[in-house]
């Protein structure tokens, strides 16, 4: 019987079984940032532990950095305190951190993988859930908290329960305005978002096959909004190609050694899958979210379901939902007018993204009652699309043109919504609240989409606008 | 953040019911009070914005003073911030019973010493509706035994055999019982390809 590539990773680094029948798992790769750590830093002060892997632990700033004016100290006092907590710990602890200024800069789900750092048959952790992520390059990536943030830093290992295997096979090509973010916001309304509790997603099929690195990333990156705390795709030929020159790959002789070795971790032809599911990439639209949760999406051509045709349990969540965003059962998303169009975030905020929303943004403008922004996801994605010139498209379009951080994702920062606000936005999470306005609305949708919303002023289907 | 750990077989106190599915961590605490370098003070935020829209059972006084929340599906959704059960725990919630809850959320209880059973969502309804009629009522959450009891009804609920180890013999607060692995730690470092340089 073959393995999975979980399985296959999850064996290789196990310290041992714990008397809780738990797995003591080492974890090859700690990624770090402001919010969840200092508190863990201060538990090892207080116990005199030292990081037991600092060469296996990188630190930057991602989610309270503000994206325009950038001078420290910062203008929010508490903010300030972090960045200054942040700077402290790594120096004590001989943490890298690569900071504002630093051209590895920017959301630590971003840089992992374009330093090369992020590689097939890691274990890598991070205190933030969309470290699922790096599950793209076929590493087994884990969202935690802040106390096992303090027991990676300690021991470099997490006691955690093993998963089971979800393969869930795409197949078929993409239609023209389809992306890797309809796919899986597709997937998520079908399995729900409490459907991978307990499940690693395995992300296979030719269509996926077919995905470069960055659209693997979008994929694996909303996992966690299905409920699966990892997702994967196994590695490839554009997993090796994506790393090859990268700072932190592998290179020369060690390269192609590495290469034959991560090569062998992809799931076995006859692995064993707790569960299968396939979707048919062919059939699909484009996505846009209309609820409160990333489930709640239909495709941009249907209406908003009606509570009471939906089965008696789902009523009341479908109706709180409709309450909030200020929507009427069966109407369409297409038309909904939006204020606020955001571009970014470690979903989508990766060169390729902001290559598609510039295609449909050049030569046109910006809907006169909309405030529109770009994000790009690294210090190093922004200077790439700004050689391109596309900071010039967007800037002559009107949108604003930033600097590398989480910004409107997630209401941590000076980029935030303000009252009842309805956002068309290429993050992940349309929780209430979430952009930062307690009563702001957020539908989530492809860069693309988003690009096409800002321009009309409300959401559109970007099929009759792309060629 | 460093307690003391101690056993916990079982938490007793009266409860608070709190309906709706998918409740995620970004609404338990909203992420601007994530914007600080402690845990402190987080109870006096726990649902800030719910509980600014409607009338919320975190405000209601017939719930003060309860140590188990009572909730429904998916407990606990979205962002991994720990602060969400800190500022539960420091609010005074002891114990938490749903139908279902994230996986991040979850683990980050239990390392905090907050254990949570998963019961059937009709249980939980009846408990919750028993609750509101008798909220002075306490109730029991069964570590050890994996059940809930409220007067002479005894629910059966589940927790995964490694959280409950951890917390019945009070290893939930970890990272002692990690360090224990000594060498083992080392040795599994030496054996992966990518830190012996392939």
């Amino acid at each position: 019987m073959g393995k999975t590539l979980l399985e296959k990773v999850w064996d290789l680094h196990t310290v041992r079984t714990l008397p809780t029948g738990q797995t003591q798992l080492f974890i090859g790769l700690h990624l770090v940032h402001e919010v969840t750590s200092p508190q863990a830093f201060d538990a090892l002060r207080i116990r005199g532990w030292n990081v037991a892997f600092p060469e296996r632990t990188f630190a930057t700033v991602d989610h309270i950095v503000p994206t325009r004016e950038r001078k420290r100290p910062f203008l929010d006092v508490m903010a300030e305190d972090m960045m200054a907590a942040l700077e402290r710990n790594c120096r004590e602890f001989g943490v890298p951190l690569w900071n504002l200024g630093d051209e590895r800069q920017g959301i630590v789900h971003v840089i992992g993988p374009e330093t090369g750092l992020t590689q097939p048959g890691l274990t890598i952790a991070c205190g933030d859930s969309h470290t699922s992520t790096h599950g793209a390059f076929g590493a087994i990536a884990l969202g935690i908290g802040t106390s096992q943030v303090r027991d990676v830093l300690a021991t470099q290992c997490l006691a955690i329960e093993p998963l089971r295997v979800r393969r869930i096979r795409v197949n078929g090509g993409l239609p023209r305005g389809v992306y890797a973010k309809d796919v899986i916001l597709a997937i998520i309304r079908r399995l729900g978002v409490r459907g991978g509790v307990g499940y690693a997603y395995e992300y296979a099929g030719d269509t996926v096959g077919r995905m470069s690195m960055d659209e693997r990333m979008t994929m694996c990156n909303m996992s966690i909004e299905g409920g699966a705390r990892v997702g994967y795709v196994n590695p490839d030929e554009t997993t090796f190609r994506f790393l090859e020159g990268r700072r932190f790959a592998p290179a020369g002789d060690a390269f192609d050694a590495a290469r034959a070795w991560w090569s062998s971790l992809a799931s076995d032809p006859d692995a064993r899958y707790d569960d299968d599911v396939e979707l048919n990439a062919a059939a699909l639209t484009p996505v846009v979210t209309w609820g409160t949760n990333p489930g709640q999406s239909v495709g941009v051509d249907e209406s908003i379901p009606v509570p009471d045709e939906a089965p008696e349990a789902e009523r009341p969540g479908l109706k709180d939902a409709l309450d909030y965003m200020g929507f009427k059962p069966g109407q369409g998303v297409e038309g909904v007018k939006i204020d606020v169009a955001f571009i970014g975030s470690c979903t989508n905020a990766r060169l390729s993204d902001l290559r598609e929303a510039a295609r449909i943004v050049r030569g046109r403008r910006v809907a006169p009652h909309v405030k529109a922004l770009v994000v790009p996801g690294s210090a190093s994605v922004l200077h790439a699309a700004e050689r391109e010139g596309l900071d010039e498209v967007f800037r002559e379009a009107g949108f604003d043109w930033r600097e590398a951080g989480c910004s409107m994702c997630l209401g941590m920062n000076p980029d935030k919504l303000e009252g009842r606000q309805v956002c068309a936005s290429s993050s992940n999470r349309n929780f209430k609240g979430r952009q930062g306005s307690p009563t702001g609305r957020t539908l989530l949708m492809s860069p693309a989409m988003v690009a096409a919303a800002a321009l009309a002023g409300e959401v559109v289907d970007v099929r009759e606008i792309v060629q | 953040m460093i307690e003391a750990t101690h056993r916990i077989a079982s938490v007793e106190g009266t409860a608070l019911p709190l309906r709706g599915d998918d409740i995620d961590t970004d609404r338990i605490i909203p992420a601007r009070y994530l914007r600080t370098i402690t845990f402190e003070g987080m109870e006096h935020h726990v649902f800030e914005d719910d509980r600014r829209t409607s009338a919320h059972p975190f405000d209601d006084p017939r719930f003060q003073g309860a140590r188990i929340l009572l909730v429904n599906g998916n407990f606990g959704c979205g962002s991994s911030r720990e602060h969400a059960p800190q500022a539960l725990r420091d609010w005074g919630i002891r114990g938490i019973v749903a139908g279902s809850f994230a996986e991040i959320f979850f683990g980050n209880c239990i390392t905090i010493g907050i254990p949570c059973l998963a019961a059937d969502l009709a249980d939980i309804d009846w408990l919750q509706r028993a609750i509101g009629r008798s909220p002075q009522e306490p109730v029991v959450l069964d570590v050890a035994k994996g059940e809930v009891r409220f007067g002479d009804r005894v629910i059966r609920a589940r927790i995964p055999d490694g959280a409950r180890s951890q917390l019945v013999t009070g290893g939930w607060n970890g990272t002692a019982v990690l360090l224990e692995a000594g060498a083992a730690i080392e040795s599994t470092a030496r054996k992966l390809p990518y830190l012996t340089g392939f």
